[in-house]
């Protein structure tokens, strides 16, 4: 006998449980069907498609297919598409790439996502260094500002192994007992001075004659540096350790020889002409020799 | 009533002074109401006169707004569609008439839906669901697939007649024309839809040739698939399931709204009447269910307002060709207010406010929006310049200690033609202004040729001796002019530095 509840109209199941019956209320055809038919889905999905995890293994599908496959694919494909305008960037003489809105887009855009990959860990990822670390930004160069110099930097690198990286070491003057602690002092007092920092005009008299004597070869008489050698300019406000008297008594006494890989031996050419172009564009890049 | 009587739906009673009686009964009558119910197929019953007109006419209107839009043209020169109407996503940009916009102006497009939301607001307070009644497309396409299941079918008793029959070879060739007709409708609507993204005599050529992308047939079916389901079938239940705006609605009416009401005041007590018979002591509504049978929603308009009433106004028409075979007034349906119910039956004569706060409030705002989408549109400049300042570094000091900042300045020219922009710093005396790839001019200015309906970023650097670095962020306008010496552009930016 069939009991009707005259609230819902649904039917009142025969069991009871302490007095709590309950109402008939099957699921929506609906809903029933589409949940069969995700489920006769999903046994086709195991099949056709990678599902269950084995040991050391899956279970690969029918369709062997694949997402990291698919990736590699697709990143064939994009190196692919780049890789007429890669070729033209290698090829470019570094003073025509500038002038040529195509390759210089395609340069900056590549050399961007280049540089945050690889070099934004030391140099910052907007270029900006820190102590020890060029920044990039601005218009002091230590070996040298122009697109070829800065992509010789970058190819072969500074102070590494590479047979071609730049290189070049300052003596650590008074771990080699070169200069005691007053010499040094006073030669601190005369780069202070040259910077126009102020200083001790007595002390600084006395280092200008050992600044000529341990320091020029490599700094210049007036101390202005030397590109060839990698010897920062003394006289300009941008320093790579510090400008301080502090700073400068370590960079004396220790040295301090810091050193980047040889990009040229991980990255392909036209990721280092892209790095060189981006880099160069930052806002110091000087022009080519001889324009 | 009962069940039993409920399925003898085609019942005359032509005693009553020849007007027909319908044996219907609303689909939501408080006695059938449950939590989960079947739906009752609706045969709506067509009728005659000033509604019906105006909806045919409504009709008439939305359909060719809807069909002809692709095809108007509008000349914006070489280079440009000549769509008077184009949503372009490939080429993001909307074309409107004159108006073009890009997908940062996205605000024009939000201001027409806030335009749009507040004048149905204002409808509604005023005269209750219009929009749902005559404009909305479930509203129109139903009408129009009804139109086809009147023409096939017959008739409203003919077509209850019909769904009951057995299979037979007429039912079968009957419903394979409507679903036929039903489907080209649908056809036709995913049709004209899919000419508004793309210049319609080139796709209409490529339909023909079968030679069109793959997202416009994608498209055309999607659309064929929910205009047929939606008008076919679902029908009513649109509105009364799928639909949030019958609830919403009731925030805007207040007692002074008109809605579509009937005037118990006049019908009650309602009950069959013979000719010759006295009209003393009762009310004038025989109780011929015209209005139900009439009731595209299934509903019965005698039991008040109610949500799933679309307020379409053909009970109004129903009734009054009753009241006329009867000879009564017309109106017994009508729109009107509970509140001019309530007064007429305390003596007072009927009343309309339409100016309300309410309607008042929705009226300003409407001027509001509209002034200030209108003084928006009319200082729309076909320039634009945004300038972000680099923030890392956040300046940079040179080797002579003068301190540089950087700024992205992107230039957008909407025209459509080239032209070079002069960019200039104001503000900052002593700043000199240098970009990577552009020289700058004898004058300090920088010069950017900007190509026709493009964007041109420019990365610029401003440079500033040490010792004019007073303050370690300094305000300071990057300045865009046209050569054709239009209004300048001036955008507010700073100069970072050191603390001095």
């Amino acid at each position: 006998m069939q009991k009707i509840d005259s609230a819902t109209g649904s039917e009142i199941r025969s069991h009871e449980w302490d007095g709590i019956q309950e109402l008939n209320t099957p699921l929506p055809r609906w809903w029933l069907w589409t949940f069969l038919v995700t489920v006769v889905w999903s046994v086709a999905y195991w099949v056709v498609m990678p599902a269950w995890p084995m040991i050391g293994s899956y279970t690969k599908g029918v369709l062997n297919w694949s997402q990291r496959d698919n990736v590699s694919a697709e990143l064939k494909l994009t190196a692919q598409a780049r890789r007429p305008i890669a070729n033209r960037l290698v090829a470019a003489l570094p003073a025509d790439i500038e002038s040529d809105p195509q390759m210089l887009e395609f340069a900056l855009a590549s050399g961007r996502a280049v540089f945050k990959d690889n070099c934004a860990p030391c140099h910052g990822s907007g270029a900006q260094g820190f102590v020890g670390y060029p920044n990039l930004n601005d218009d002091d160069w230590l070996w040298g500002g122009s697109l070829g110099e800065i992509e010789q930097t970058i190819r072969y690198g500074v102070r590494n192994a590479n047979d071609k990286s730049r290189f070049s070491e300052m003596p650590a003057f008074v771990k080699l007992g070169t200069l005691n602690r007053t010499q040094v002092a006073d030669t601190v007092e005369f780069v202070l001075s040259l910077s126009g920092q102020a200083h001790s005009a007595d002390a600084a008299g006395r280092g200008s004659v050992l600044f000529a004597e341990h320091c020029a070869s490599c700094h210049g008489e007036g101390g202005q540096g030397d590109r060839t050698q990698g010897a920062p300019n003394l006289t300009d406000q941008i320093w790579l350790h510090g400008k301080s008297r502090i700073a400068l008594t370590t960079v004396i006494s220790n040295a301090r020889n810091g050193s980047m890989p040889a990009w040229g031996e991980r990255l392909s050419a036209a990721d280092v002409r892209a790095l060189a172009v981006y880099v160069h564009s930052l806002g110091g890049g000087e022009p080519e020799p001889g324009q | 009533m009962t069940v039993a009587s409920l399925t003898a739906a085609v019942q005359q009673d032509t005693a009553s002074h020849g007007v027909e009686t319908a044996a219907v009964e609303a689909v939501n009558a408080a006695h059938r109401r449950a939590l989960f119910k079947k739906r009752g197929k609706i045969h709506p019953k067509r009728v005659n006169g000033a509604f019906r007109m105006t909806k045919w006419a409504m009709m008439a209107l939305t359909l060719t707004i809807y069909y002809v839009t692709p095809w108007l043209r509008w000349d914006r020169g070489p280079g440009a569609p000549d769509q008077a109407v184009l949503i372009d996503f490939p080429g993001r940009r909307f074309y409107f008439f004159f108006i073009e916009i890009w997908p940062q102006e996205v605000y024009y497009i939000t201001g027409l839906l806030i335009l749009a939301a507040v004048a149905l607001f204002l409808v509604t307070s005023l005269a209750g669901r219009m929009w749902c009644g005559y404009a909305c497309p479930q509203t129109v396409w139903t009408d129009l697939f009804l139109v086809v299941e009147r023409a096939i079918e017959g008739r409203r008793n003919d077509r209850i007649k019909l769904d009951r029959a057995p299979l037979s070879v007429e039912k079968v060739a009957k419903r394979t024309v409507k679903h036929a007709i039903w489907l080209l409708i649908g056809v036709a609507t995913g049709g004209a839809w899919v000419f508004y993204f793309t210049d319609a005599p080139t796709l209409m050529g490529q339909l023909l040739t079968s030679s069109a992308p793959s997202e416009a047939y994608f498209f055309i079916a999607l659309f064929t698939a929910t205009t047929y389901t939606l008008g076919g079938h679902a029908r009513e239940q649109v509105c009364t399931y799928m639909c949030p705006w019958p609830r919403i609605q009731a925030a805007m009416l207040d007692e002074e709204s008109l809605a579509i009401t009937y005037r118990f005041d006049r019908g009650e007590p309602r009950g069959p009447h013979k000719k010759g018979d006295t009209w003393d002591g009762r009310g004038d509504c025989i109780d011929c269910r015209q209005c139900v049978a009439a009731c595209p929603m299934g509903i019965d308009i005698r039991d008040g307002l109610q949500l799933e009433c679309i307020q379409c106004a053909l009970c109004i028409d129903a009734c009054n060709e009753v009241m006329a075979k009867v000879d009564r007034p017309r109106g017994l349906i009508a729109y009107d207010t509970d509140l001019n119910i309530a007064r007429r039956q305390q003596g007072l004569p009927t009343r309309f406010r339409f100016i309300r706060p309410r309607t008042v409030a929705y009226a300003l705002i409407l001027a509001l929006v509209s002034g200030v989408m209108l003084f928006a549109l009319l200082k729309r400049s076909d320039l634009d310049v945004s300038v972000i300042r680099d923030r890392n570094p956040t300046f940079i000091t040179l080797s002579d200690g003068h301190i540089r900042n950087g700024y992205t300045v992107k230039l957008l020219n909407k025209a459509r033609s080239q032209r070079t922009i002069s960019l200039t710093v104001d503000g900052l005396s002593g700043a000199a202004l240098t970009a990577v790839g552009l020289p700058t001019a004898d004058d300090g200015s920088l010069q950017v040729p900007v190509e026709g309906d493009d964007l041109r970023p420019v990365r610029v650097f401003i440079t500033l001796p040490h010792e004019l670095v007073v303050h370690d962020s300094m305000p300071l306008s990057i300045v865009a002019r046209d050569e054709a010496a239009a209004r300048p552009i001036k955008v507010q930016s700073v100069f970072l530095g050191p603390k001095p």
